[in-house]
């Protein structure tokens, strides 16, 4: 009897203890999900990137690895919207994990809690790879990444309820400082407003929504339909007639389109890190606008 | 409406009904008056207070109205409509030898959907699929085939649900079995235009279990995962016995990592047994008359598959590599009846079968991919009681002989988009006894309507 008790004890011990030290796993599917995740969660968080910024979110493969990490994550942040639509759903499936199922608390769909720029009025698959509930490329607005921080430090508070408190004073300073960056931003971009981009995919649409910037036409004809030599042709031909300031590239898109663009028509191409790790001085989500206006602010002068 | 009416009544009468009070003596209406004052004091000091709490709560309140989502979906009976999608595909065959004398020499024929199909044009199966949620617990899949021939077929219909358990997956219903690497994609997102030979001989090109599949996936960073099926066993190598309980019965399991970021594999095994009783074929005796044998009996199989997958960076869009392998390994170990309509003479039958194929294909560039593919067979001198006593000759079991099928495949495809896809095919097969033919299939795929997400 006496054993049994030591026992029940030493296990319920145990339970506390490993409750107390035991960190929470966070499956990013993209990196400025984990560079926020990781902001937010501090030493609370173990959190797993299953992609880099050399990779079209489009298009990650449903490896293995990414199958395992996710039987094991409490919590999921995903974009949502469609982006990850030709891998999410199997890893999902597959991972055996219920807690990060969409509709529990460890899952969260980031695009579902900003409001979507270019939600399409009418779907058809002739107007290329459209997404049913708009642009899902949310986070290059950095309201965007607030609002989705917002609900981050929430889900933290609701599966890890014993840590709610330092989540909260963690979720109030990154608020903070945000707020104070993307008044510091906003002023440092102003000249950028109304200019003129020619981006490869519409990608950027946030970014560009964010600073006034105007995405006069893209490179490729339709949404994940790459350009053919004709229609890069007459893209040039467009481009002569009404000019534009610059060519964007963000990390993971083939240089060779952009890089030809920019030759035929003398408008400088400008490479945008587009996410956390895109570029050396991207390495953060701060990094990562500071250097995104930096790259546009130089083809101004 | 009345109520309102009732409402403001009733207010306008506590207005109108102390007018009467007029002419009432001085010190009580100061007394009223004070009276009335203090009910004003307190309820603009309560109002303030609520207006104070209601400022304090909109300043909390962002994280609150943030955790809601921004945009509501449409609210309609038809948002529930589950996914659906379509896949048309077809193809052109040229096929040098007639395609009615195909047969995989040496093995015992799985059915009549093996082989390269009729010369000229030819639509494929088209696969219609219907998926959705069922309800927290389960979701439901169901793909029907359309065959050229217009007839109409379930090719999957299961539930599934995963999580239930942690780390526990199952299925029940009717499902492409988890056997080997290929088995479970569906032949649309297949590199080539057909199945391997290997594939053909022992499933008759795909494995199709009515029943439940488990897996269980291990809590590690690695990915490992075991599985469990079992089912009916109707389809070949199995047959209809017209049994209760279960007729086969399958284990797998699966390893898998990234190797740096551009490389990632998954290897795996696969044992599965089952019983076919009178599995009928039908072959020519040695006077050239034509029978139908029969075998009853046990029939194992193992297998183990390997996938190394490649893309500078892990990014697949520009350039990626596909590497694939299997090797399979039959035994059958029963009785074999000859010509059963009629003579059946019937006695021991024993075999141990193998084979396996390599290939690859790699995307140079955006849209285009080249693939190559070698395999071979392994027939192995099947132990026929008939022969071995004398009763007939192994001329009466010409289907049987002792043979090497062996084929080279090389293809390349055009992807003018992640929906559609056209193939060029070229084959050297010569899974006919000393018969080379040449093939060539001119294929294309079109997928309508859901995104459908992509296996490894």
């Amino acid at each position: 009897m006496n054993r049994w008790t030591t026992f029940a004890a030493a296990l319920a011990l145990c339970t506390v203890c490993s409750a107390a030290f035991a960190t929470v796993n966070i499956f990013a599917c993209l990196p400025e999900w984990a560079a926020l995740a990781t902001e937010l969660g501090g030493s609370k968080v173990s959190v797993y990137q299953a992609s880099n910024a050399l990779q079209d979110p489009h298009r990650i493969e449903a490896r293995p690895s990414l199958v395992a990490r996710m039987r094991s994550a409490d919590l999921a942040i995903c974009t949502g919207a469609e982006l990850e639509i030709g891998w999410l759903p199997v890893l999902l499936q597959t991972a055996g994990n219920q807690k990060v199922q969409p509709g529990h608390p460890g899952f969260i769909a980031a695009a579902e809690f900003v409001d979507r720029l270019e939600i399409p009025t009418r779907l058809d698959r002739a107007d290329g790879d459209v997404h049913p509930a708009g642009n899902p490329h949310i986070q290059l607005d950095p309201h965007n990444i607030a609002k989705v921080g917002l609900v981050i430090s929430q889900r933290l508070g609701q599966i890890d309820a014993g840590n709610a408190a330092y989540y909260e004073s963690r979720s109030k300073d990154f608020q903070g400082r945000w707020g104070q960056a993307i008044s510091r931003w906003e002023k440092d971009a102003a000249p950028l407003k109304g200019l003129r981009l020619v981006p490869y995919h519409k990608n950027t649409v946030y970014l560009s929504h964010w600073l006034g910037m105007t995405e006069v036409m893209y490179i490729e004809p339709k949404p994940g339909i790459p350009p053919s030599a004709g229609q890069l042709s007459e893209l040039v031909a467009r481009l002569q007639a009404e000019p534009a300031d610059a060519v964007i590239r963000t990390a993971y898109q083939d240089p060779k389109a952009a890089g030809w663009l920019s030759e035929k028509t003398r408008i400088p191409v400008v490479d945008l890190p587009y996410t956390v790790g895109g570029t050396a001085a991207a390495k953060d989500l701060f990094g990562l606008f500071d250097d995104s206006i930096a790259r546009l602010k130089a083809v101004k002068k | 409406m009345f109520r309102k009416f009732t409402l403001a009544a009733a207010i306008g009468a506590a207005f109108v009904a102390p007018v009467p009070a007029i002419g009432a003596d001085d010190a009580e209406v100061q007394k009223i008056r004070s009276e009335v004052k203090d009910l004003k004091q307190g309820y603009e000091t309560r109002i303030h207070q609520l207006e104070q709490r209601l400022e304090q709560t909109e300043q909390r309140s962002p994280p609150a109205a943030a955790a809601a989502p921004a945009q509501s979906a449409p609210a309609s009976a038809n948002a529930f409509n589950p996914a659906i999608s379509l896949i048309l595909d077809g193809q052109f065959s040229n096929l040098q030898r007639d395609p009615a004398t195909w047969q995989i020499g040496g093995f015992i024929p799985g059915g009549d959907e093996i082989g390269p199909g009729s010369r000229s044009f030819n639509l494929g199966e088209s696969e219609f699929t219907v998926s959705a949620n069922i309800d927290p617990y389960f979701s439901g899949v169901f793909i029907m085939a359309v065959s050229p021939e217009n007839k109409v077929g379930v090719e999957e219909g299961y539930v599934q649900n995963t999580g239930m358990i942690a780390g526990l997956s199952f299925k029940f219903g009717r499902m492409l079995s988890g056997f080997g690497y290929l088995n479970e994609i569906h032949a649309h997102a297949w590199d080539f235009v057909d199945a391997p030979l290997v594939y053909q001989a022992f499933f008759g090109g795909q494995l199709n279990e009515d029943g439940i599949q488990a897996r269980w996936l291990a809590p590690t960073p690695m990915f490992v995962e075991l599985g469990v099926e079992t089912g009916r066993g109707s389809a070949f190598p199995g047959s209809e016995r017209n049994k209760n309980g279960i007729n086969s019965g399958m284990v797998f399991a699966h390893l898998g990592d990234d190797v740096g970021i551009s490389n990632s594999y998954r290897v795996g095994a696969s044992y599965r047994a089952t019983t076919a009783q009178d599995r009928t074929y039908d072959d020519v005796d040695s006077v050239g008359t034509k029978v139908t044998n029969a075998f009853s009996g046990d029939s194992k199989i193992w297998g183990v598959d390997f996938v190394w997958k490649w893309a500078p960076n892990g990014n697949t869009v520009d350039r990626n590599f596909k590497f694939q392998a299997e090797y399979l390994r039959r035994k059958e170990d029963g009785s074999l009846a000859f010509d059963s309509t009629a003579t059946n003479l019937s006695d021991a039958y024993r075999s141990d079968q193998s084979g396996w194929y390599v290939q690859g294909a790699y995307q140079f560039m955006p849209r285009w991919r080249v693939g190559l593919r070698y395999e071979e067979l392994n027939s192995g001198n099947p132990d026929i009681g008939l022969v071995n006593s004398g009763t007939l000759t192994a001329a009466d079991f010409p289907r049987l002989a002792e043979n090497d099928p062996k084929r080279t495949t090389a293809m390349v495809d055009f992807s003018p988009s992640e929906f559609s896809r056209f193939r060029l095919q070229f084959a050297r097969d010569e899974a006919r006894f000393n018969e080379p033919d040449n093939q060539v299939f001119l294929q294309y795929i079109m997928s309508l309507g859901a995104h459908g997400a992509h296996k490894f």
